[in-house]
């Protein structure tokens, strides 16, 4: 499969191999729409098991997202990995995998990381009006929005 | 009007209410039939549903934040907290994930003793399903009838590792109890207990008219549109799909252990049920071939005191009794992982609902929030 990806593709995948066993792969992330349409169409990967992304805050492009993938078909995973930059809008899986849609809606929630094409891409877990994204590393494991609990909930502090 | 005001109600206000059909409706967050703290808003017709929208997260408490700020050791125990009627899973799943990633393997012994707590687990689990899905629809005993046979299990686990619910069983490398004196007696008359006690449910419910009018072709789902929507474990079986990971990858001891998948067909409420029903006859299988088959020797792999995994990723995936539950954790080679990912099952499934609602009643969106099967600790996590 890395072969056919690799003829195909060329230079646009950086790295594929195995750690413990699991396959991933490295791309450019210009490469990604298109490489997930080539997975869901020809490498038969049906169900989209999970997408989330990685905070590197001291690296130019700071988020890694990753998708994971899986092929019913094959009974086979594959890992899909792709740096962006801060404020970069990451292609929408949404028009391949319906599963997408509250996973994109996730890593948007913790990382503020726009999706472009998603149908409706807004908090999930937190509620709409909050500011900051809490699994970025530079967002503290105590902060909060204490303006929003203080207007929302009529409490000084949610400490 | 709160910040959480969302799409649909704004709507709302675009239409005078007598003049429109369209009512919309909100359900939930404080609703007896929600599991929780799920809030649906709804767009009805009459009785009809034209439309859900999920607004999730009440319960957020940002585990995957508090990964990152605690060692691999210490963070055990949080994910007891997720889905907590399932929490012996969770364990699994992230004891060998992190076992993966440190390239340790649990020692067979220690691997039987987690099959047989995590099939205790699923059939606890399925049970309060079963009970509180049932309340939903309306029947009220088989409730009391889980709820009395749960408490065996508990019983179990709480002789095993002194807790109830938030067991924190496992630890990273293997098990940290030895089984107690009579375990595997005790394991083995549960297992006489409760096979003529599912036989009861069933009795109550499988050609209950009213069950059976109240669930079939209620909340239906192709297995086309499970795969393409992520929903897996049961909902994704009775759908017809074969699928199962304790056999398409198989971890702990499941691969020398003889048990069948059940699948249904109309991927109905009512298949569901049996579904669910027949997996609990077959946790009893895996149990009674583990309590046979339990090994001699360590139940802990040799596992430095302080756990530092070499730089790398992983993703672990284990066969939850909601469907699949991955950790996808990034180490950077200190004792805190870098990045915990986890993969809720019921987040995924709870997309569906929207799908399996449409076009039914409103009484009908109750009875499919319960055959999902979701906990709301673990969607909103």
């Amino acid at each position: 499969m890395v072969s056919r990806l690799k003829g195909r593709h060329g230079s646009g995948i950086r790295e594929a191999n195995s750690y413990l066993g699991q396959k991933y792969i490295v791309v450019d992330s210009s490469l990604i729409p298109e490489l997930l349409q080539v997975l869901w169409d020809q490498e038969l990967f049906d169900y989209c098991v999970d997408i989330t992304a990685v905070h590197y805050p001291d690296r130019e492009k700071q988020f890694d997202v990753v998708w994971i993938l899986y092929s019913f078909t094959n009974n086979e995973r594959i890992r899909v990995k792709a740096m962006f930059a801060d404020g970069e809008s990451v292609p929408s899986a949404v028009p391949i995998w319906p599963a997408a849609n509250w996973l994109e809606r996730e890593v948007y929630d913790m990382f503020g990381i726009r999706f472009e094409g998603h149908p409706d891409l807004k908090r999930i877990l937190l509620p709409e009006g909050w500011k900051g994204h809490p699994l970025r590393k530079d967002y503290g494991i105590i902060q909060q929005d204490q303006e929003w609990v203080q207007i929302n909930l009529g409490i000084e502090s949610g400490q | 009007m709160t910040d959480r005001t969302s799409q649909l109600e704004l709507e709302q206000h675009e239409k005078t209410f007598l003049d429109s059909n369209e009512l919309i409706i909100n359900m939930g967050p404080q609703h007896p039939a929600t599991h929780g703290v799920l809030r649906v808003i709804l767009k009805l017709d009459g009785e009809k549903v034209l439309g859900t929208e999920c607004v999730i997260g009440y319960l957020h408490r940002g585990v995957e934040k508090i990964a990152e700020h605690r060692t691999y050791t210490m963070f055990n125990p949080y994910v007891d907290r997720m889905d907590y009627v399932a929490a012996v899973s969770n364990g699994l799943g992230y004891c060998e994930a992190v076992e993966k990633l440190l390239n340790v393997e649990a020692p067979p012994r220690a691997k039987y003793i987690r099959v047989i707590l995590t099939e205790l687990n699923r059939l606890a689990s399925h049970m309060l399903w079963l009970g509180t899905h049932a309340l939903d629809i309306g029947a009220i005993t088989p409730l009391f009838y889980t709820f009395r046979d749960r408490e065996e299990v508990l019983k179990i686990f709480e002789k095993y590792c002194g807790a109830r619910l938030t067991t924190h069983a496992f630890r990273i490398g293997g098990c940290v109890y030895e089984t107690y004196e009579g375990f595997e007696r005790e394991v083995k008359k549960f297992i006489d207990f409760v096979t003529p006690k599912i036989d009861e449910y069933e009795e109550l419910l499988t050609t209950n008219r009213i069950w059976v009018e109240r669930t079939k072709n209620v909340g239906r789902i192709s297995a086309k549109e499970c795969i393409a929507l992520g929903v897996t474990g049961p909902v994704l079986r009775a759908s017809g799909v074969k699928w199962d990971l304790r056999k398409a990858q198989p971890y702990a001891a499941y691969s020398e252990l003889d048990f069948e998948i059940p699948v249904g067909q109309n991927g109905d409420t009512y298949d569901r049920y049996i579904v669910r029903m027949r997996e609990m006859r077959q946790s009893l299988r895996i149990i009674e071939q583990a309590v046979g088959k339990i090994p001699d020797g360590p139940i802990m792999a040799k596992v430095p005191k302080v756990i530092k995994p070499p730089v790398g990723e992983i993703y672990h995936s284990i066969e939850a009794p909601k469907g699949e539950l991955g950790y996808f954790i990034v180490s950077d080679g200190s004792t805190q992982p870098y990045r915990v990912r986890v993969r809720p099952p019921s987040f995924v499934n709870l997309q569906a609902l929207d799908m399996m609602v449409r076009g039914q009643l409103v009484a009908d969106v109750i009875a499919v929030i319960g055959t999902l099967d979701i906990v709301l600790g673990e969607v909103d996590r």
